[in-house]
This record gives C-alpha cells, structure tokens and sequence, in this order.
C-alpha cells in the first residue's frame, strides 16, 4: 500500500508563516493565462515595448515567440548591454555538505539515493576557502543539502563568517529559512540568497517532493521574502526547467520576481535557469523537454522583464553555450566549479548532485570573457 | 582667463566627466584620452584592491578619481564606503549616490541630503547624485555640496534630457556647479545640455555601449566642448524671435 503524504500546503511545526498575498498574485496570474493563445502579433506588440505587463511577458514566453528569437535577442542584448557595459561577473560555488533530509525525486542528493555523503570540518572549509580564493575570485556561493541535522544554521553562519575574511561577497543556496535565521546569516556576512521553487504548479510539486521540510510549497515559495525581511540585499529565483510545462514556470519564476520587486523596491533579483540533467537512480528522467532553443527563450525573456536583474549561467551547459549568452543575456558566470562536497583542495567528501558540462578553470573563463570583448568582474559589493 | 570648471577649489579644463563602470579596462586609457577627461568615476565596490582586474590599475595617475558610494541604500551605508575610499587613498572627492530603487537606480534625495551634510562636515568634496528638485539641491548646497548632479533620465536609458525643465531651473537658482548625471545617450544630448547653461556632463554607457569607444569619448568630448562654447557665446540672441534686435526697439521714444 502507498504511503499516504502529508499535505503540501500544510507548515510543518517550526517553520514561520508571514503575511503576503504574492503567491496568491503569482499563482492567479499563471492560471489567468493560456500560452497557447497568444498570437504573432501578441509576440510582435510585446517586443516593441520597454515595459511589459504579465501579457506581454507571458507572450515571449509562448510557442508563438519561437520565431522571434533572433528579435528577443537583439533586444536583449541592447538592454542587457545598458545596465551592465561590458561586465561580467564570475564566481564559484561551495558544496560544504551535501546530506539531505527530503525525498525529490528528481534529485542526486535524494535521501534516499545511495551516494556518498559528506561534509566539510572548518579546518577542510578553511583550506577550500583558501584554494578557491587564490584563484582571484571574491565571490562565492555556499551550498548545502537540506538537511537541518547535518547542516544546521549555526554550522552555515560559521561556514559564512569563515569566507568573509577571504570573499567580498557571499550568498548562500540552502534550505529555506525563518525570518530570524536570514537575519543571522545576514550579520555572519551572507548578503545573497538563492531560492529555486522548482516548480510553481502544485499538484507537480506535491508528486515529485514526496516528504520531507521542502514537501511544504509555501514555506518555500515565502523564503525570499523572508530573506529580504531579515535583511538579505539580493534574491535570486528558479524553476528547475522540464520538471513540468517549463513556460508555465519561467512564467510564474518572472512573476514572482516582479511581485517581490514591487513589494521590496531596493532588492537586487537574479535569476537562475537550471534544467534537468542526468543523475543515478532516475533512468525515466528526459532532460531534453529543454533544449538550448527553450533555455535561450526563458533566459531572453527574464532578460526583457527585467533589464536591470542579474542572470546567471550554469555550468551545467556546455562551453559554448555560455560562452554566446554572457553579454547577451547572462551577466554572471561560474568557473572553476567543484560540485561534490570541497573537491577544490582535497579529494571531494562526498558525491555530486549533478554532473557538470564545463569544467573549465577561473583563469580560462577569464580569457575567454576577454576574448569576448566583454570584461570579467571579481568585485562588484562592498559589505557594509 | 580660460573658461574653468572649479569643484571644490580644484580646477578642470575638461568639462567631460567619465563614469568607469561599464568598460573594459584595458580601453579605459584611450577612452580618457580620447575624450579628454579629467575626472574618472570609480565605483568602490568595484575597486579589487591587489587583486584581478583592479580598475585602480587601468586609470591614468594623472587624472582625479571621483570614488562613489554606489552600493549604499543608506546615508549610513553611503558614509562608511565614502570613508573606505579615503583610507585607499582616493583623494576627497566623492560622489554621494544613494540608491533603493533595482528597477529604475533612482536615488533617494532624502538620504542623498544626509550624506552629503556628514561628509561635508569630514572635509570630503561631495558631489551628490540627485533627483533634479530645487528645494532638494538649495538643501544639498546648505549641506556643503561641492556641486550636484541631477539625472536626465534613469542611468544608462541613454533617453537624454527627460528633465530638461527641471534641470535648467537648478541652472538658474544654484550657485555651485551643475553636473548632469545619468541617461544622457548621445553627443547631441550633451551638447544640449552644455548649451543650457550645465556646467559638466557626466557620461557612461553612451560611450561603454558604442562600437567604438573611444572615438565616441572624442565625439562626446567634442559636444560637450561645442556646446560650452555657444553658451559662452550667448545663444539667445541668435535662436530666440526674429524680432529681437541688436538695439532697443523702444530707443526713439522720448523720456
């Protein structure tokens, strides 16, 4: 017999309930619109615009703008090219754990996977920091599984404040957090957090998140707003592409990001666009629902509704995929990336989440924006 | 005497100011040549002291640095990064910019004001980015401005003067020099602005974003320079009605 789940939508104890109607907004919203009756000329108005209402952003999102990729792209790279010149910022991501308490089933950290799993003493943290560092960079992104047991707050703020003395900037991709517990990062020196809500369609979030603290769909869909009212400076926003109708997400992810703008004018918003890839134990996964064509129209589109956010590319994409979309859409860059537990300095702790497609160094990532005519940026926040 | 901008008793030939922040540095050079600036904005945050790609390394030593405060959300935020500018040996200019605002990067005059009275008050010379309102810049003088820089249109819009009426009453009711900041996208729009009566022309992403760079520093130089020099030379005498004589109209009547 099944086990029976719990509800998605109900808060496991512990877990704090804020006041907002953004997700009631997003949610209505994505209902409210069809994609597929968007038309041509739907496609044609939204391009000629500066400002785009959920319509016309809905509308570059659809079947129907496919053609028009060529025009989406010539207009974001006008746009991208006045809000950000020429530069592009790189960055690396640290695993410091990777134990994890939910069951996804489209996860390499599943609980119930059997990989090896892992986390790093300060002493290890330390010498990554430090290996990671000497490569130039000054911006990391400190990641763990979503386990509360193995890699509780205090153990990230300690992680955190140990990247301060080697990073100027630091933002943080882990579990979702009470309000109070961001204010806590925020003061070890974190100032960025990622959130990816991974799919916006419920009934699709309840059957692939079977338990598990991130089972809870609003708990997750809150966490931003969270973190900026515990003080974080910048959000950034996901949906992992393919899960589900992936135009549906990157239109709900746009939005989401929209509603939160408006509420909390002065957050920095960036985006991030990771879609399926290969890992153990799901031979039934299809990562190709998204193709680069796909991925390039969700990307262009976040350009389009948000000129001004920061859009990242993953080096789960191919070299010369990322190599054509920084300047044009992406503004921000990842090099030198270690996705199992540490693996920059010692031999990794513990296994990957996913594999990776361009394993290039900082220092050829760094020529290659150079060759691009564009200019590779390592500092670009002062903590204050 | 030669026509001088002076900001806080410095004096400047050129009245071409540079934002850094978008180009690639290795062109930052030609770029300053090639327009004949004399002051180079630098953004703090970007300042990657002893580390890769320092823009600190890329701007000639001849030339002033104006450090910002470009990051802060708050008069407080504003002040502890203008502060660190001075500790790395940027000089005592700084530009106050105060933002809360991703979508558009208006500033936020209200902090702007505080700012600039704190750093006044610790002998920087502060040159505030502000929304162009007169009672915001008469308060930005009373707190020590060196100058103030009100927008055109939103940073890096490249739409030109959207504030040109706004602007030119600063013109006439301000005393310290005018810098127009932000949203100016071509030479013709600078030149403009020089003709009204603006006493420098701060510029970024117009010349960042051209094909070529520095000759667009040189065509931005050359506008602002042209229209210095017709508004030296009186321009409403030559634009306004065809009426308008060289003697009084009225000179026959008897007294």
């Amino acid at each position: 017999m099944a086990k029976k789940r719990t509800n998605p939508m109900a808060y496991q104890p512990g877990m704090e309930m804020i006041a907002s109607d953004i997700r009631d907004k997003v949610l209505k919203t994505v209902d409210n619109f069809d994609h597929f009756k968007v038309s041509s000329q739907d496609v044609e108005a939204a391009l000629k615009k500066d400002h785009l209402s959920a319509e016309d952003y809905g509308a570059l999102l659809s079947p129907a703008a496919t053609p028009y990729l060529e025009e989406m792209a010539k207009k974001a790279i006008i746009e991208t090219r006045k809000h950000f010149g020429n530069s592009i910022a790189l960055f690396t991501p640290l695993y410091i754990a990777n134990y994890c308490e939910n069951n996804c089933v489209y996860c390499g950290f599943n609980c119930q996977n059997k990989i090896r799993r892992g986390k790093l003493t300060m002493t290890e943290m330390a010498e990554e920091l430090q290996t990671i560092a000497k490569t130039g960079l000054k911006e990391i992104l400190i990641l763990t599984g979503e386990s509360r047991f193995h890699s509780g707050v205090e153990y990230i703020g300690a992680a955190i404040k140990l990247a301060t003395r080697y990073f100027s900037t630091i933002g943080i991709e882990i579990y979702p957090l009470n309000t109070d517990e961001y204010a806590y990062l925020k003061k070890c020196g974190a100032d960025f957090v990622s959130v990816y809500q991974e799919t916006y369609n419920l009934s699709k979030y309840e059957q692939v998140h079977l338990s598990g603290s991130k089972r809870v769909f609003p708990y997750r869909f809150d966490a931003q707003e969270r973190a900026l009212i515990g003080g974080m400076r910048g959000v950034s926003f996901g949906a992992l592409l393919g899960l589900d109708d992936f135009r549906k997400d990157a239109f709900a992810t746009g939005l989401h990001a929209a509603f939160i703008l408006q509420k909390y004018p002065h957050a920095e918003i960036g985006f991030s666009t990771p879609r399926l890839r290969p890992f153990i134990n799901n031979v039934d996964n299809n990562p190709n629902d998204v193709h680069e064509k796909q991925l390039l129209q969700v990307m262009l589109a976040y350009r389009l509704l948000m000129p001004f956010a920061g859009i990242t590319i993953s080096t789960r994409e191919r070299a010369g995929f990322r190599d054509h979309v920084i300047g044009m859409v992406a503004t921000k860059i990842s090099a030198g990336v270690s996705v199992g537990v540490g693996g920059h300095e010692e031999e990794e702790k513990g296994d990957q989440q996913f594999e990776i497609s361009d394993p290039r160094s900082v220092s050829e990532v760094h020529q290659m924006i150079l060759k691009r005519g564009l200019q590779p940026v390592y500092s670009d926040y002062i903590r204050v | 005497m030669a026509d001088q901008l002076i900001i806080g008793g410095h004096r400047f030939t050129s009245r071409f100011i540079l934002g850094s922040g978008k180009f690639s540095l290795e062109i930052v050079e030609a770029v300053v040549e090639n327009g004949g600036a004399e002051m180079v904005t630098l953004a703090l945050r970007r300042a990657n002291l002893g580390g890769e790609e320092n823009i600190l390394d890329y701007i000639p030593k001849q030339i002033t640095l104006l450090p910002n405060t470009s990051g802060a959300r708050t008069a407080e935020e504003a002040v502890k990064i203008a502060r660190l500018a001075r500790e790395i040996n940027c000089g005592n200019f700084i530009k106050v910019e105060v933002i809360r605002d991703s979508k558009y990067l208006f500033p936020d005059n209200y902090e702007t004001i505080k700012a600039t009275e704190i750093l006044a008050g610790e002998g920087f010379i502060v040159m505030p980015y502000m929304y162009p309102d007169l009672n915001v810049a008469r308060d930005l003088v009373s707190a020590g401005a060196a100058a103030v820089m009100p927008l055109a249109s939103p940073i890096g819009s490249n739409k030109g003067l959207s504030t040109r009426d706004f602007i030119e009453i600063l013109v006439n009711e301000i005393t310290v020099p005018i810098i127009v900041d932000a949203g100016i996208g071509r030479p013709s729009q600078a030149c403009e602005a020089m003709e009204m009566g603006v006493d420098a022309i701060m510029c970024n992403t117009a010349v960042a974003t051209a094909k070529n760079v520095p000759l667009m520093a040189r065509a931005f130089g050359q506008a602002i320079e042209s229209g210095r020099n017709a508004y030296l030379a009186g321009l409403g005498r030559v634009l306004t009605e065809a009426g308008e004589a060289s003697s009084p109209l009225t000179g026959f009547l008897e007294d």
